[in-house]
């Protein structure tokens, strides 16, 4: 049999995918909302951090995000091959083995903890090898097929970023990192509960428990407008501490009013207005979503830098 | 077709470009963190079993 024949013949191209198959098993963009984060909670720190080791901790935290992203799918390859929205990933379609992702996330995880203690501080790195464990043991193995709380628990992972950003400036932990944490926490369930509503056949032939799964949709509604209000209240919390500020304030008055006013039409929706109109409503709630989280942290920075350049409001109300 | 044109071989080179390229920043950003770690007076010991500076008992002088 001829090389050609033989790869030809094969229908899995593991152990010969291209540069970007192995990329693409990164999650490139988890990977950039989580580098953004990350930075921002650096740049909102009240410390100076130099340059050159900022984008040395950035590195380590995207190649940390990187490699759990890899061993996500490693994990979840079985479940990713029937869902619609994951069929087309390296190890389901058959372009990267599954032992090659489990080799690479391991090695890469590793090698971005250590480089992250030895570029900036053990702190920020044993955060970094947390949410790495959270992600992967907590989450996708044990959380993400047993509870319909899967997403409420487990969106813990991706709200480490800023904190890992915070503690690489600072090498602590404070209230302000603290809530950039929360207001990345509590979105994570209402992001992707408004997905699972009209995502809901592709969770339930995969066997993963989402709340309009095992709860229904009315319930799933109600915890969607719930989370929205303690979202809303903890991301205008936020305007008052050190890292907030008039331009934080503003914005956020307007995302979390927009918030509220479309978490509050999917409450009062039932299944068939919602048929109606192929989920409109559902599918603009979870697009605003993901804009809601990035405005906040681009006003998080704003208000950073208007602080860096002295032009902050010396008179804000902070507390804590 | 060539065997050495087929699309096989362009993605062996595509991970090999990428890895190099990977490697090389990798360096870069090792090299560059050395120089701004050292610039900023972070303390070089080596281990080669003579005393170091920071274990001595501080006596407040000099």
């Amino acid at each position: 049999m001829t090389e050609l024949s033989w790869t030809e013949a094969q229908p899995s191209r593991g152990g010969d995918a291209d540069f970007g198959d192995y990329i693409e098993l990164l999650k490139p963009r988890v990977m950039r909302l989580v580098v953004f984060t990350a930075a921002v909670g650096m740049l909102a720190a009240p410390v100076a951090i130099h340059p050159v080791i900022a984008l040395a901790g950035l590195v380590c935290v995207a190649v940390g995000a990187g490699a759990s992203g890899a061993l996500n799918m490693w994990w979840d390859r079985d479940i990713d091959g029937i869902m619609r929205r994951t069929s087309g990933r390296p190890i389901p379609s058959g372009r990267i083995a599954r032992e090659e992702a489990l080799a690479l996330g391991l090695t890469l995880s590793a090698f971005s903890i250590v480089m992250l203690a030895l570029f900036s501080n053990l702190l920020s790195a044993g955060l970094l090898a947390f949410t790495i464990f959270f992600y992967i043991v907590i989450y996708s193995m044990w959380l993400k097929r047993s509870t319909p709380q899967n997403i409420v628990i487990g969106g813990a992972a991706g709200a480490f970023p800023p904190m890992i950003g915070w503690a690489i400036a600072t090498g602590g932990v404070s209230l302000e990192s603290v809530l950039m944490f929360a207001l990345i926490f509590l979105w994570t369930p209402p992001h992707f509960w408004a997905l699972s509503l009209f995502r809901n056949d592709d969770y339930a032939r995969a066997g993963v428990p989402m709340m309009t799964v095992v709860a229904g949709f009315p319930s799933t509604r109600r915890s969607i407008f719930v989370y929205s209000l303690i979202l809303a209240a903890t991301a205008i919390l936020v305007a008052f501490t050190e890292i907030g500020g008039p331009v934080y304030l503003a914005g956020a008055l307007i995302l979390n009013a927009r918030l509220l006013h479309d978490a509050f039409w999917i409450v009062r929706r039932d299944e068939d207005q919602a048929a109606a109109d192929g989920m409109l409503r559902e599918k603009r709630f979870f697009g605003f979503s993901i804009l809601y989280l990035f405005l906040h942290f681009v006003l998080i920075l704003v208000d950073a830098i208007l602080r860096g350049l002295g032009a902050g409001f010396a008179s804000w109300p902070v507390f804590g | 077709m060539r065997p050495d044109t087929h699309e096989i071989y362009g993605r062996r080179k595509s991970r090999n470009v990428g890895l190099g390229v990977s490697l090389a920043a990798f360096v870069l950003l090792v090299f560059a963190v050395t120089i701004v770690k050292l610039g900023e007076g972070a303390m070089m010991e080596g281990f080669d079993h003579q005393i170091r500076p920071s274990l001595l008992p501080q006596t407040g002088e000099g």
